[in-house]
């Protein structure tokens, strides 16, 4: 079989064809990038569909389960990680994925999401990156660059962003990494790796937003956005030994932590049978 | 069961347990919190699943989650974290999650004067959301009844697809009374309904059987689509005005038809009376005491407790106010139910016994006003 034929093999067999296509992100946008890379990673690992939960909140990325044929919930702003913690504690056998934006995931969500890396409940949290709130129009997120102009910042933005990834390390994730919507196969690698992983699992994929953020700052179309991902990016090997100065406006791309701890549905489990063999009412 | 003396609140704990709760998602809130540790020790012990989470709005947000995953779940809060959960309370509305939230009022507004009682919470519990949609909230006034409407609370949940709201107060939630419950294995239990179609012909949102749709675990093999947003039949998200209207229409229909079950009431004395009191939760503990003693005093009053304020029992209170020329309605808030009587009964039949500071209202205040 051709790589085409197989692609195509894999619309059939994950998309939901029955009323929700045409898509509602503009021509040219990186979350349907994601969504193939989720697809073409879930059949490459051989998950069963019956067994995988897609979760969104609200935005452009949450408006990604829709299109699938996984267990979808498409949740509230910013929710969309608690709801799953609800779900897989019911549910440990499943594989949940959560998508969000960035302002979904930090900015609204952040609580939910700095708590969901402690607890190390094994879900895959996907955050696409795209340094503004693309729906209602490019509002200055929490991974909007110092400086650059937004909606709501029509004076340049005075707000540093959060380092999504760093963030997830040091809420204590046990698997966290970084890519773009350029570098699809590392993205699918990453993925894989997350999914397969017995903790919280975080793959920041960096994107852009064209249509608004890039609009605002006369960056250019979706293709010059796509240009400045793969030129401005480089591996946490190639930034080793760098500073603060000379990484500033990179986006460093690679597995920021690998790390085996307990996870929380198996250490509950033991709870269960702490409980049961107490007996204390 | 062997009776013992038992707080309201563990009461209500006990209830989940009863009716087949199997998941908890909560946050510490007085005076509210022995709900969730009665729930930490007992759930592990049936195999159930107890979650502390960072807020109310991720409590709430667990509780959907689990629910859609299969489990009868539960949360239990007060007025400040009520507050939180409307977000994914209107959710749970929209996408029919069967669920239940406990909200042991306390005085607001606010953190308000923690943690005194208080029934001001009623209008947020029907209105709390954004939108329309129908709500069932059921307040108890004993300890045995936080545990008898816990159980119905879950099996109206499943039976209509729908958050249900333990409308509890302070007075309640921790007053200890002797007890006697069921055993748990008699008590009657709603289960959630199964779907006799296979999964290619299953839509989650179809108006069958009798408007209330079954909803199917993730993970069984029903692949589907669960949103907040307005949607058709098979979930997926409209614009259509059309498709709006039948989901509105569809969601009040199905608690309508049903009225006659889910309106549940006491009534005492009604026929022969000249004064009729309505009240509900704690306050309805002191009208009790304040309808005995007028009776002693040789006035004939009829007692309307209300256990389901929402919906509002209209038709129970018009007829057994229709004949009568005094309401009286008290209620530890500045009148809020009273605004429902006297929607029903007109304004001029209804006298209005309130307290929002903290303290419970004294018999002595509803006989006045019935003598008055």
């Amino acid at each position: 079989m051709t790589t085409l034929q197989h692609e195509s093999r894999l619309h059939e067999r994950y998309l939901r064809h029955s009323k929700k296509f045409p898509n509602v992100w503009c021509a040219g946008c990186g979350i349907g990038i994601v969504l193939g890379a989720i697809i073409r990673t879930v059949d490459g690992l051989g998950l069963d569909k019956n067994d995988v939960a897609m979760i969104s909140g609200i935005g452009c990325t949450g408006r990604m389960p829709v299109y699938v044929d996984f267990n979808t919930l498409h949740t509230t702003h910013g929710r969309a990680l608690a709801f799953a913690t609800g779900l897989k504690l019911v549910r440990p056998g499943m594989k949940v994925l959560v998508v969000m934006g960035d302002g979904d995931a930090l900015a609204i969500g952040g609580n939910h999401f700095i708590h969901a890396a402690r607890r190390n409940i094994a879900l895959t949290a996907i955050v696409v990156n795209n340094s503004t709130y693309g729906m209602t129009g490019g509002q200055y997120s929490p991974t909007t660059p110092l400086g650059v102009r937004a909606a709501t910042a029509p004076y340049g933005h005075v707000e540093p962003p959060f380092r999504v990834a760093e963030l997830a390390v040091a809420a204590g994730a046990a698997f966290v990494a970084r890519s773009t919507v350029y570098h699809v196969e590392e993205m699918q690698r990453y993925l894989a790796q997350a999914i397969q992983k017995n903790g919280f699992s975080l793959v920041e994929v960096v994107s852009y937003c064209h249509t608004t953020l890039g609009r605002l700052n006369r960056w250019g179309r979706a293709p010059d956005m796509m240009r400045r991902l793969k030129e401005n990016s480089i591996t946490l090997k190639q930034a080793e030994g760098k500073s603060e100065e000379e990484l500033s406006g990179k986006i460093v791309r690679g597995v920021f932590a690998d790390r085996e701890m307990p996870e929380y549905t198996q250490l509950y489990r033991q709870i269960v049978e702490r409980a049961q063999q107490e007996g204390r009412l | 069961m062997s009776a013992r003396l038992m707080q309201g609140d563990e009461a209500c704990a006990e209830g989940a347990i009863a009716a087949g709760c199997t998941f908890f998602a909560g946050y510490p809130i007085t005076p509210a919190t022995e709900i969730a540790e009665r729930m930490a020790l007992r759930l592990p012990q049936i195999g159930g699943i107890f979650i502390q989470m960072e807020d109310e709005i991720a409590s709430m947000s667990a509780v959907i989650g689990a629910a859609v995953g299969g489990a009868k779940a539960m949360t239990a809060t007060s007025g400040p974290g009520f507050s939180l959960m409307q977000e994914n309370i209107g959710y749970a509305a929209m996408a029919e999650i069967p669920c239940v939230i406990v909200d042991v009022q306390r005085l607001g507004p606010s953190t308000g004067r923690p943690t005194s009682p208080a029934q001001g919470d009623v209008m947020q519990a029907r209105w709390g959301t954004h939108g329309d949609h129908p709500i069932i909230a059921l307040a108890p006034s004993s300890v045995r009844e936080c545990f008898d409407l816990t159980v119905t609370a879950f099996n109206f949940a499943e039976q209509y697809r729908t958050p249900v709201i333990m409308l509890m107060d302070e007075v309640v939630g921790h007053m200890r009374e002797r007890v006697e419950l069921p055993d748990y294995a008699t008590v009657p239990r709603v289960e959630r309904a199964q779907t006799p179609v296979p999964p290619e012909w299953y839509k989650p949102y179809e108006n069958f059987p009798a408007d209330v749709p079954q909803l199917i675990p993730f993970g069984e093999g029903y692949r589907y689509h669960v949103t907040g947003l307005h949607h058709d039949e098979r979930g997926y998200p409209t614009e259509r005005p059309d498709e709006v209207n039948a989901w509105l229409d569809r969601v009040f229909r199905k608690i309508r038809r049903s009225l006659s079950d889910i309106l549940l009431y006491d009534e005492d004395g009604i026929e022969t009376a000249e004064t009729l009191v309505i009240s509900y939760g704690g306050a309805a503990r002191s009208a009790q005491h304040a309808v005995e003693q007028a009776r002693q005093r040789g006035r004939r009053v009829g007692f309307l407790k209300l256990k389901t304020i929402w919906p509002f029992p209209e038709k129970a209170v018009e007829r057994a106010a229709e004949r009568l020329h005094r309401v009286v309605v008290p209620e530890m808030n500045l009148g809020q139910l009273a605004l429902e009587v006297e929607r029903v009964v007109g304004w001029r039949k209804v006298r209005r016994v309130n307290r929002a500071d903290g303290e419970i209202i004294r018999p002595e205040e509803i006989l006045a006003a019935i003598e008055r």
